[in-house]
């Protein structure tokens, strides 16, 4: 019988029982990020850092984000390794913990992130004490270099942001799930319960979720149902199903010889 | 006096505070941080901190994000 | 990584069924990552000096045996017989002895077999990561280093004394290679000489654990079966022909991307079935005594093991060729040294 309390998702010796990492972008209504996060289970949220619009005078997020959910600051708006340092020590600053999304993208047609900038930004921020979660294009050689200047997991996208496309670089994920020790978090693309669970099924420690879940008719029961999905696939993981069986080929036999012989 | 506020110019009739400035155009100062001249001044420094001409100031806080 | 648990089932499953399927699967992901390509080397013996004591070998330092050692001329003259075979890939062997072939000794060896081969291995003593290196820079890309067991207790009774007795830094021997630059290495445990099942796992967690540290080495396994010596059998048991081919296949389901190597110890017929069920790499017109292609008749010396396949290099890329194999004789040309 394989516990709960005893699968808990550990990041930079922080442990969480929930394997669901929530964005908070694109919600119609604010109060629907709180629902949602109690719907869900979530214990970690990501937030954004925008300029203040003095005239428009919306309320802030954080009045909807229960204090004990950790916050996982994003530094999108990034455009190179500069600008997400820059933004993580405003984040810092704020008070509300160090625990940083490296997101640096410079493509705004399928807004992917730099790898590059991202093994940069994460080296620096992980010198100035942040805790370091680098969003990346699912790469084992860049992988192992995030893991090397000190980041505590690695985020590889499943696909394109907001396409809903679910994961299209299962087999490069895989590998870093197979090769790399932190724990590997997908993020981007998943547009679909049945996504979230492939990815925990394929033994991804969490999933992180936005997209689909904001642009909801009903964002709380999409959110709950994600939620179910992950503790499903991960469930599925631990018990050890047999993998699909490969189609055979027939081919004539290769063994015979050794029956043979007198 | 010209400044620019989160990379609009605006005018200033005398020099003030950046705490009395933050006051006047957010209304959630407590969730503000501040960079003056791309360097960041912390909440507890913004009563101290005076605003001069051609100063850049910039305000950002927490909105949803993904 | 298999359990040793799985490992032995394996191991103990007769089913001539479950041995086809294994051979069937193997055969599909040697073809799908290694084409039909068949990697020829020839080995060169420059000296059976040996200062260790392993009782399951022709060369130990207790075996009154002629003990010979090729000077620069000599190297040269089998060099180049084994060049004019086609031969392109060499593997330079000695016993283990740090008096009789030295650093310097070898560094001479590398530098001579660069005149004549394009990709030079080494089978010789565990050296140092500093002497490494200085092999690396001379023009050797290949290290070959077998731990021949890994239960630390028959270690140290079949080595029973000289450098070798050290399981720790000969263990440790593949770590230092692939730091000094080596850019092929090759493992390897003698079947037989303890029980089957518990060496080939361990071999198969030090693979993993080398492929983990140093993911740019290429890997190569073998596990020639031990032979008897003059009539004296080491071998804990008998590994007959089914275990070694479901040694061979059930190695290439488990790392797809590793080179394996069979040497002449075994037949041909035994060489031609293996060849496509996981075996990449053969060596072609051995002879296993020093100075044995032009310098010395078999009489005179006792080789190290006895050849079983005698044909010649141009015997067996045709055998290759005929049964639709791709024989390689040059896969990589160095460019530099570092």
């Amino acid at each position: 019988m394989i516990s709960k309390k005893s699968d808990s998702l550990i990041i930079a010796g922080k442990k969480f029982q929930s394997r669901f990492l929530l964005g908070t972008g694109k919600f119609r209504n604010k109060s629907d990020v709180k629902s949602c996060i109690n719907s869900s289970g979530t214990q970690i949220v990501t937030v954004a850092l925008r300029r203040v619009d003095v005239e428009r005078h919306e309320e802030n997020i954080l009045k909807y984000i229960p204090k004990n959910v950790t916050l996982l600051i994003n530094t999108s708006g990034a455009r190179n390794a500069k600008e997400a340092v820059r933004i993580a020590h405003l984040a810092k600053e704020s008070g509300c913990g160090n625990w940083i999304k490296i997101e640096v993208i410079n493509d705004s047609k399928y807004l992917l992130p730099d790898n590059f900038e991202t093994i940069k930004a994460a080296e620096q921020l992980v010198k100035d004490g942040f805790i370091v979660l680098p969003y990346v294009s699912p790469d084992l050689n860049v992988a192992r270099e995030l893991v090397k200047v000190g980041s505590s997991t690695v985020m590889p996208l499943g696909s394109l942001i907001g396409s809903r496309q679910g994961i299209r670089t299962k087999e490069l994920i895989q590998i870093l799930i197979d090769e790399i020790d932190v724990p590997i978090i997908v993020d981007a693309g998943i547009g679909a319960p049945s996504q979230a669970a492939e990815a925990m099924e394929m033994g991804a420690d969490a999933v992180l979720i936005n997209t689909a879940v904001a642009t909801a008719l009903d964002p709380v029961a999409a959110a709950k149902s994600f939620a179910l999905a992950i503790t499903a696939g991960r469930l599925a993981h631990l018990s050890g199903m047999a993998q699909r069986a490969a189609s055979a080929q027939a081919s004539s036999p290769l063994t015979g010889f050794l029956y043979e012989q007198s | 006096m010209k400044i620019t506020i989160n990379g609009k110019k605006t005018a200033l009739k005398s020099p003030q505070t950046l705490a009395a400035i933050v006051r006047q155009t957010c209304k959630e100062p407590q969730y503000v941080v501040a960079e003056v001249n791309g360097k960041i001044v912390k909440s507890n420094g913004w009563a101290k901190t005076v605003i001069r001409e051609n100063d850049a100031i910039e305000l950002v806080s927490f909105v949803g994000g993904g | 990584m298999i359990s040793l648990s799985e490992t032995k089932k394996i191991l103990k499953d007769n089913d001539p069924k479950s041995l086809e399927c294994l051979a069937q699967k193997a055969k599909r992901l040697t073809e799908q990552y290694f084409g039909h390509a068949i990697s020829l080397y020839a080995p060169l013996y420059l000296s059976n000096y040996c200062s260790s004591h392993c009782i399951y070998c022709g060369f130990n330092n207790h075996n009154r045996i002629k003990r010979f050692k090729l000077n620069l001329d000599e190297m040269r003259q089998e060099m180049s017989y084994i060049k004019n075979k086609g031969i392109e890939n060499v593997l330079l062997l000695t016993g283990e002895s740090y008096k009789a072939t030295p650093l310097s000794y070898l560094k001479d060896a590398v530098t001579t077999a660069k005149d004549f081969f394009t990709s030079i291995s080494l089978e010789v003593h565990p050296m140092d990561e500093k002497d490494y290196h200085e092999l690396f820079l001379n023009g050797a890309d290949g290290l070959t280093i077998y731990q021949e067991t890994y239960d630390r207790k028959r270690y140290k009774q079949v080595h029973v004394s000289g450098k070798k007795a050290d399981y720790d830094y000969r263990r440790e021997t593949p770590k230092r290679a692939a730091k000094a630059g080596f850019r092929h290495i090759s493992l390897g445990i003698l079947l037989g000489l303890s029980v089957v099942a518990d060496d080939l796992w361990a071999l198969y967690k030090h693979l993993a654990e080398m492929e983990k540290s140093f993911p740019a080495v290429e890997y190569s396994l073998s596990f020639p079966r031990l032979r008897p010596i003059k009539g004296e059998n080491f071998a804990l048991c008998d590994v007959d022909d089914k275990t070694f081919i479901k040694i061979i296949a059930l190695t290439r389901t488990l790392f797809p991307r590793v080179g394996i190597n069979l040497s002449t110890r075994e037949p041909a017929y035994l060489r031609d079935h293996a060849l496509g069920l996981g075996i990449t790499r053969i060596s072609a017109e051995s002879n296993t005594s020093v100075g044995g292609y032009t310098l010395q008749s078999p009489d005179v010396q006792e080789p190290q093991f006895d050849i079983k396949d005698n044909r010649s290099v141009k015997e067996i890329i045709r055998a290759l060729k005929h049964r639709g194999f791709d024989p390689v004789l040059t896969d990589w040309r160095r460019i530099d040294n570092r």
